[in-house]
């Protein structure tokens, strides 16, 4: 006996069967396709890394959060290729930093319904860039391109806004884990806010005495502790030329700093030299992105060792 | 009976002309009627299963058929531009989600559609060849658009100005082909898709030029202090966005200000779509929004009425056409007298030479009736494209 039966009634009931069993199973379906997604984790993808130890810390097990960015790469300045924007697109949540962070994203084509901007609930608490150069050329007029700083975080109460902003998204797009993230937000802003309140104590002991920036990263750290800092345009891994030192001199008169906040270790060169002026160098990361070693939390409780080893002695 | 057919066969044969006009006749009375019937519903069917598959369309207070067209064919004119600020009003309150449309450009007489990707999902569109767009200046084509232009992944298209003469109007801006998507038997077919970004760069709501800070550029440079350039009118504004030139797009102003024609909004639930209509309700309000199945409905309605005009005016015609035949027939019997007492001298029977007669009417109506149903056919086959078209035109 053959697998199919041989009478015209039951060749019309595998036909009847065949054909629902096909459209049941065609892959636009959106019931089967939604239940996948909803029994799998949530799929994440951020343009910095402190977005991405958020999302880890918030969602844990349920989510699986990537950063593509290279490590040897400053995130803000980065820009993704074709195929790493096709894997932002797959991703069922884009997190964004705002703050004009990550430029790159207003270029590229991304699913608007999955891009959560994390900073959109203090946009009106955004340090606008005050030297930024603008250019106008034929009918249009003056164009503006002023900026916005963008290193949020710094000011960890900001940095447990973006956190709140993360774990209402994941808690819309997965209302079954809504404890989880619930917890693993409780638990973030708790570190965070005591290291909030150790910075702010070593800051207060600062007051009003000059600090410099070896790059204008600290904006929001500056006005969350109420810093007088400056900054230059030093970078880490290079030795500041001859017009950049002349600058720094002249900064000094008005600007008698003793203490220069860098974002990684300078060249010893570097280091010897800014000492010569009387000015110590420490460093306080913006960690954003993956360091080395340990993690956002790691990276930030080093940078308050170090400004506690600098300005409480 | 074969004999009877053969005879009957070459009767019709031999007189072709007066065949041919009998035939004609009764094959546009069975088919007029018929054939509208078809090209009517199945015109229906496409229109309405397009517009019903699309819950809500936002648009600029005017034409709600201007817009419906524009935005779910991409066809007739394009209808008075909105703000990409709408959008936000679609999704306030999480409402229903926001699908911006900026049909308004064309390669070469195909629609270019700016839009985000949540379109394709929106429409399960698939992307058959290559990839999805993912940058500034990328697009992605419909199958049909795709074999017109003759184009394939990693070659490029490039929009068309509005007019012929349009020197100091948008730029025709070069696009990489990213995808051809699958075939969807949809007005998609026939549409380059661009990220509704790039739709405004074509526009000239952004562009991207030579570092203007750089000594390169000094001729291009009318004046300069330490927080402005001001450049002249040669700065060299790019035709074309490539990875090495893409960084220097921008946009100026404010985006919420920007361009579209339409947007879709698929509302949450029928409640949320229902709440969304009465934000649009106010006498004030300078935005439109419209149920596209109701507007196509409306404009079926008036098609389906003058249908059933030319329906009756055809019934007529064919009883006309059908008593005029039936003469035609009689005539000939009388003038084919002598042939037929011929047929009878010769040994035919009465019965056999009415056979014949009627075999000549039965052939001619079958005749009529597989010419009736091959035109249907073609009606069914051709018809609704023809009629969509017709009514975009």
């Amino acid at each position: 006996m053959g697998f199919f039966p041989r009478s015209s009634l039951g060749r019309l009931v595998v036909v009847i069967v065949s054909v629902t069993g096909l459209f049941a199973c065609r892959p636009g379906d959106e019931s089967a396709t939604e239940g996948a997604t909803q029994a799998g984790n949530l799929s994440v993808i951020t343009v910095n890394y402190p977005l991405s130890y958020f999302s880890e810390r918030i969602g844990g097990d349920a989510v699986e959060v990537n950063f593509p960015a290279p490590s040897d790469e400053d995130p803000v300045f980065w820009t993704p290729n074709a195929a790493t924007i096709r894997a932002y697109q797959e991703a069922d949540v884009i997190l964004l930093n705002g703050a004009s962070y990550a430029k790159w994203a207003a270029r590229a084509t991304l699913p608007q319904g999955k891009l959560v901007d994390t900073s959109s609930g203090f946009r009106d608490r955004y340090i606008a860039v005050a030297d930024a150069v603008t250019h106008s050329h034929g009918p249009e007029g003056e164009h503006s391109h002023t900026g916005t700083a963008f290193t949020t975080w710094l000011d960890l109460r900001l940095a447990i806004e973006h956190a709140n902003s993360i774990q209402d998204e994941f808690a819309q797009l997965r209302p079954t884990e809504s404890v989880r993230f619930e917890k693993g937000f409780a638990s973030l802003k708790n570190d965070l806010l005591e290291l909030d309140g150790k910075l702010d104590q070593v800051f207060s002991q600062v007051g009003d005495d000059p600090v410099l920036g070896s790059h204008p990263v600290y904006q929001y750290l500056m006005r969350r502790y109420g810093l007088n800092l400056k900054s230059v345009y030093f970078e880490p891994d290079a030795a500041p030329s001859d017009a950049q030192w002349v600058k720094l001199r002249a900064l000094l008169v008005t600007h008698p700093a003793k203490r220069m906040l860098w974002e990684a270790k300078p060249l010893p060169e570097t280091a010897s030299k800014l000492t010569a002026l009387g000015v110590e160098s420490i460093v306080f990361s913006p960690c954003g992105n993956r360091p080395a070693s340990g993690d956002f939390l790691s990276v930030m409780r080093a940078n308050l060792k170090n400004v506690q080893l600098a300005f409480m002695d | 009976m074969r004999d009877v057919v053969y005879l009957a066969w070459r009767y019709l044969a031999y007189n072709r002309f007066k065949t041919a006009i009998l035939v004609a006749s009764i094959t546009l009375i069975f088919y007029l009627p018929i054939g509208l019937q078809v090209l009517v519903s199945q015109s229906a069917d496409r229109l309405t299963a397009r517009a019903s598959a699309t819950p809500l369309l936002v648009g600029t207070k005017g034409s709600p058929l201007e817009l419906v067209l524009n935005s779910l064919y991409f066809e007739s004119e394009t209808p008075e531009l909105m703000t990409y600020s709408e959008i936000e009003r679609v999704a306030r309150d999480g409402l229903a989600d926001p699908i911006p449309l900026h049909a308004r450009f064309r390669v070469r007489g195909f629609p270019i559609v700016g839009t985000t990707l949540d379109y394709f999902q929106f429409r399960d569109l698939r992307v058959a060849q290559g990839e999805q767009m993912a940058i500034l200046g990328e697009c992605v084509l419909g199958h049909v658009a795709a074999r017109e232009l003759g184009v394939t992944p990693g070659s490029s298209v490039t929009s068309s100005p509005e007019t012929a003469f349009d020197l100091a109007g948008v730029y025709p801006l070069r696009m990489r082909v990213a995808g051809v998507l699958e075939p969807s038997d949809s007005p998609d077919d026939r549409a380059v898709f661009v990220d509704l970004k790039t739709a405004w760069v074509i526009e000239g709501r952004g562009h991207g030029h030579q570092d203007l800070s750089g000594p390169e550029a000094n001729s291009a440079v009318l004046s300069q202090d330490e927080k402005n350039v001001v450049g002249n009118a040669s700065v060299v504004e790019y035709q074309e966005i490539t990875p090495t030139n893409a960084a220097s797009f921008h946009f100026h102003g404010d985006r919420s200000t920007y361009p579209l024609t339409a947007v879709i909004a698929v509302p949450r639930d029928e409640k949320a779509g229902v709440i969304l209509r009465g934000y649009y309700e106010s006498e004030t309000e300078s935005a439109q929004i419209v149920r596209p199945d109701f507007v196509m409905e409306e404009l079926l309605e008036t098609v389906l009425a003058v249908q059933r005009y030319v329906v009756a005016a055809f019934v007529v015609v064919g009883f006309s056409t059908l008593a005029t035949s039936f003469l035609v027939f009689v005539l000939s019997l009388r003038l084919r007298r002598r042939e037929i007492e011929t047929m009878i001298k010769i040994g035919g029977s009465r019965k056999r030479v009415a056979a014949l007669m009627a075999t000549e009417i039965a052939l001619v109506v079958l005749f009529s009736l597989v010419l009736g149903a091959f035109l249907t056919a073609l009606t069914a086959w051709f018809g609704a494209e023809a009629i969509r078209a017709f009514l975009v035109s």
